[in-house]
Parts: structure tokens; sequence; C-alpha cells
């Protein structure tokens, strides 16, 4: 299994579709879903996202890896399954900002993890509330850029825990990575300053939620 | 005994030089901050070259910094294209919705005329102002983003991404385009006045690509690009890692880089002894909550760890300072600098 798992990590950073596949296939993913995802895919991506923290990964190869288990997880755990959608309700979004990379990078991880969550895509600070209050989003991620628009997830978080107490409002983006006291002021749940960061604080609020 | 008071100019050309001028160099890359000292909204302090230049003038009397940084906003090549720019009232103005996430409109693109373009002439105008006010006084800062990196604007960074790994032949197309551009952009700079250019390659660092795929493209982009520009270049990674390319970085003809908090200065700094001069590296972020305490701390720290020798301009880590930051912020690292950046420099920290 480690020997498999090696080879899936290095068959990711080489951006080998086909190799990555045939290292999952001997997996029987059709017949063992989660345990497959558990055991083989969120390790790998886990990995790789620790790796880019310490910079020995670049985020290409991070958002590249993404996008391959996503597309390979689609396969075996398509977006109806009930695995999936036994979940509460969540979204993704960006904050006033057309750079999509560290939205995209989330997306494909949480869903390559059998996670399900509606993409809100760039919204400025009204879109954003509202959107999230219509589709009773539950787990809340919200990605920025710069550092004015990480100052306007305050308002966001305050308007939404009004309407909901409960909701959880997950943050991400350059602004908190070099800032580790920008998401408390922000009045955020958690930061995800990399991948392995934004599956466990998902992942954490999807058990306080449950 | 400190040493006779040199012009900012003299300053950073020593430094650059490998030796130790009167104090350390301080770039303060202020873009936003000048609507503030002209009382204008961000969006009409960009409206005309003429508010640009003030605000350099007036911010530099200020803060006593050594450069003059007539950088608008980044998006600003996007206008040159015909993308669209959004404007806020608290942060710089940003790029819009890519308007070529079509990668197959790659073979209809064709270079805009630098000469006239009107966002561009606006830019050019505000250096020509400027040069023409304080003349060789202290060095005045043009920029360009790299061949290399604009596409993350012209595209979004996944459909770019997407492009460098799985269609190379559509890649190197943009990226010949893209270098004609950016070698007519920069050189319309250095006419009309602006003593170096800051070429801005975020994608080239080691936080964004590999070293071979950096060896492969960034770099090879940056080498034929540089050496078409008809002034000196610094080249900014704008936050982004560089230790692991900083050999191949000295490579590209490039003079000065801009380098991470994320790194360590001293280590940068021996990496880099001699061969290439270091711009950097406070943490544009942090900054907007740092007390004054705090920001002397910083301060000289960064003095201490790479200001020996020459070599070292103090400046964010960045290339340009967050709105946030506060003018007494801004005011407290200038006295840091005139405090304990003069040469030689005090060890004690």
């Amino acid at each position: 299994m480690k020997k498999f798992a090696a080879k899936f990590i290095q068959a990711l950073l080489a951006m080998d579709r086909i190799e990555a596949q045939q290292i999952l296939a001997r997996m029987k993913p059709e017949d063992n879903a989660l345990e497959c995802v558990d055991k083989m895919i969120l390790p790998a991506l886990e990995e790789i996202g620790r790796q880019w923290e310490q910079g020995k990964v670049p985020l290409a190869q991070v958002y590249m890896s993404g996008r391959i288990c996503e597309e390979l997880v689609d396969q075996f755990l398509p977006p109806a399954s009930p695995l999936r959608t036994d979940q509460p309700s969540m979204a993704i979004a960006i904050l006033e900002d057309f750079h999509t990379l560290g939205k995209a990078i989330v997306y494909s991880v949480l869903r390559a993890r059998g996670i399900e969550l509606v993409d809100f895509g760039t919204v400025d600070v009204d879109t954003l509330v509202n959107k999230t209050i219509e589709g009773k989003v539950k787990i809340l991620l919200i990605s920025v850029l710069m550092l004015s628009s990480a100052r306007h997830i305050k308002e966001v978080c305050q308007r939404l825990k009004q309407n909901n107490p409960r909701i959880k409002v997950i943050v991400g983006g350059a602004p908190f990575r070099f800032d580790d006291q920008l998401w408390i002021s922000v009045g955020a749940d958690a930061v995800g300053k990399n991948t392995t960061e934004a599956l466990r604080a998902t992942r954490q609020m999807m058990e306080e939620l449950s | 005994m400190t040493k006779p008071a040199m012009t900012s100019l003299q300053r950073v050309l020593t430094s650059l030089g490998h030796q130790e001028a009167d104090r350390v160099p301080f770039f303060l890359l202020l873009t936003m901050h000048g609507a503030r000292e002209l009382g204008l909204s961000i969006k009409d302090y960009f409206s005309q070259a003429e508010n640009v230049a003030e605000g350099q003038l007036r911010m530099r009397a200020k803060y006593g910094h050594d450069c003059y940084y007539p950088f608008f906003y980044a998006p600003v090549e996007i206008e040159a294209w015909g993308g669209e720019v959004i404007y806020h009232d608290d942060g710089p103005p940003n790029t819009g919705r890519p308007f070529l996430a079509d990668p197959a409109r790659i073979k209809q693109l064709h270079v805009p005329d630098v000469a006239s373009t009107p966002c561009l002439k606006k830019v050019t105008r505000a250096i020509e102002i400027i040069k023409k006010q304080m003349p060789d006084e202290a060095p005045i800062i043009g920029v360009v983003m790299s061949p290399f990196s604009l596409p993350v604007m012209q595209m979004g960074f996944p459909a770019y991404l997407n492009l460098m790994f799985e269609q190379p032949e559509l890649f190197w197309q943009l990226m010949q385009i893209n270098e004609d551009f950016c070698v007519a952009w920069a050189n319309a700079q250095l006419a009309a006045g602006a003593t170096a250019i800051c070429y801005f390659d975020p994608v080239s660092s080691p936080t964004i690509i590999s070293k071979s795929d950096y060896q492969k493209m960034g770099r090879e982009i940056a080498r034929c690009t540089v050496a078409r520009i008809n002034g000196p270049t610094a080249t900014h990674l704008a936050s982004g890692r560089c230790l692991p390319i900083i050999d191949d970085l000295a490579t590209t003809g490039t003079a000065v880089i801009g380098v991470s908090n994320l790194e360590s200065l001293a280590e940068i700094k021996g990496a880099c002894r001699g061969r290439l001069s270091i711009l950097g590296n406070l943490n544009g972020i942090e900054m907007a909550r740092w007390t004054p305490e705090q920001t002397t701390q910083k301060v000289r720290e960064a003095i201490a760890a790479a200001g020996e020798g020459g070599g070292f301009i103090l400046s964010d880590s960045h290339g340009e300072i967050p709105w946030q930051v506060s003018d007494d912020i801004l005011k407290n690292i200038s006295e840091a600098v005139h405090l304990w950046g003069q040469y030689p420099l005090r060890t004690e920290l």
C-alpha cells in the first residue's frame, strides 16, 4: 500500500493522469469508493499540500494534482452519489477578485474527498451574503487575494452570523498566509492557509454541525 | 564616523555596486497612498498622470525614501489589451474577468501599440513630469509584468496553468506576443525618463512552478526579454520564494531581485553576494498593524541581516504597500532606516 501511495504521489507531481489512474485502479475504487479516497487520494493530496507549505512543491503541481484527483474521483463517486450528498450544505466563493487559483485548488481537493459544494464564483459582499442565506449554506469557504478584500470578510461574517449564528466561515488566500492573526480579526471560524488546513477545517466544521 | 551624505541616486547606485553608501537605501513602493495625499479617490487619482506625478513627489518629500515609483496598478497592461479594470475604494485596482479565457483566441491576438494606448500614455506622462521636476536626484522605477506572468491576468491562473502544461505550442505563441509587448512597454518607460525597470515575474518563483519548469520557461523568456530592454532591470517575485533559483536568476541579466519574507534575508544575501542586489523584505500585510516598536525592530532586523557590504535596498516583500498601512507606520519605517541604516552599521540588535 505504501509503495502504491508513493507511486501515486509521484504520478500526480509528474502530472501523469494515466499512471495515476492505473495505480488507483488496483484499489478497485468502484467497490470501495470512500476507502479509496481516504486511504489513497486524501493522504496524497495532504502530502503534496504539506510539501508546498515547506516550499518543496510549487503551486502549479498542487493545482494540477488536485484537478487530476477530482477527475478520477468523479469517475467512481459522481456528484449525485448519496455518499456525497449526506453532508451540510456548503459553498465556496472568491470575494471581489478574478484570481481564481486558490479557490480552484481547494474546490478540487474537497471534491476529490467526496465533499460536494456549490461554487458561487467571484462575488461582492452583498451578493455573497444574499446567496449564502438563500442557499441555506451551513459552511462557507471564502478565498481572497487582496488585503482590502480580506478585511471586507468582517462584514460578511457579521451579517451571516446575525442571520444564522451557527454558520461556519472558513477563510483562505494570500493575506492570511502573511498575517496569522488576520482570520481572527475578520471574525472567521477557521483559516485554511493551504489545502491540508482547508480540508481539515472543513471536516472539523462538518463534525461540529452533525 | 558617518559618511558624507549622498543623493538618493548616488546611494542606490553605490549599493547596487555592492559597496556601502552613506546609509542603507530604502524604497517605499507606494502606489495608492498618493491618492490620500491629494485627497482624491483611488479611481480619480489614477485618472490623470499629473495626480500620480504629484503624489509621488509629495510622498518622497514626506518620507525621504530613495525612489519614485510611478507604477499605476498591475492591470494597466490588461487595460492596454482591452481588458477590464475594477476599482476599489480601499485597495489597488484589480483585473476584471480574464479577456483571454479561451486559449484559441491567442492566434488572433495582436500586440497593443504602446505609443497610442491612452492608459499607458498616462504612465509615461507621469514619468516625464517627475523626470522634468527632479532630474537625476532619485531613481524613477518603471514597471512591467513579465511575458511569463502576464497571462495570469490575461487568462486567469487555472486556464494559464492548463495552457502551460497541456498546450505548449499555443503557450510559446503567447510568450512571443507578450515578450514583444513587454519590451516595447519597458523601453517606452525608459525613453520617458525611467531609470530602471522592475520586471515583475511571480510565476517564475519556486512558490508557483518547479525549478525545472522555470529553467525551461521563465528563465529563457527572461533572458530574451531582459536582453532587449534598453536599461537596467530588477526582477521582482512579488512575495514568492527565490532561493532555489538564485543561480538561474543571476544569468538572466537582471541586477536586483525583489525577495519575500518567507525566506531568510541573511541566507538570500549569502547566496546573492556580489552577483545580485536584494530588494526586500518587510511583510507588507503584517505591516498594517505594526506598532512603532515592532516597526523599528523589523527594520533593524532586515538591515542587520542584509545591509553589510551594500547590495541591499530595504523595501516591502511584495512590490506594493497596502492602502491599509498608515502614514505613521511609513514615517516609523523612514525614521528607523535613518537611525539604524547609517554606514558603518551598528551591530547590536
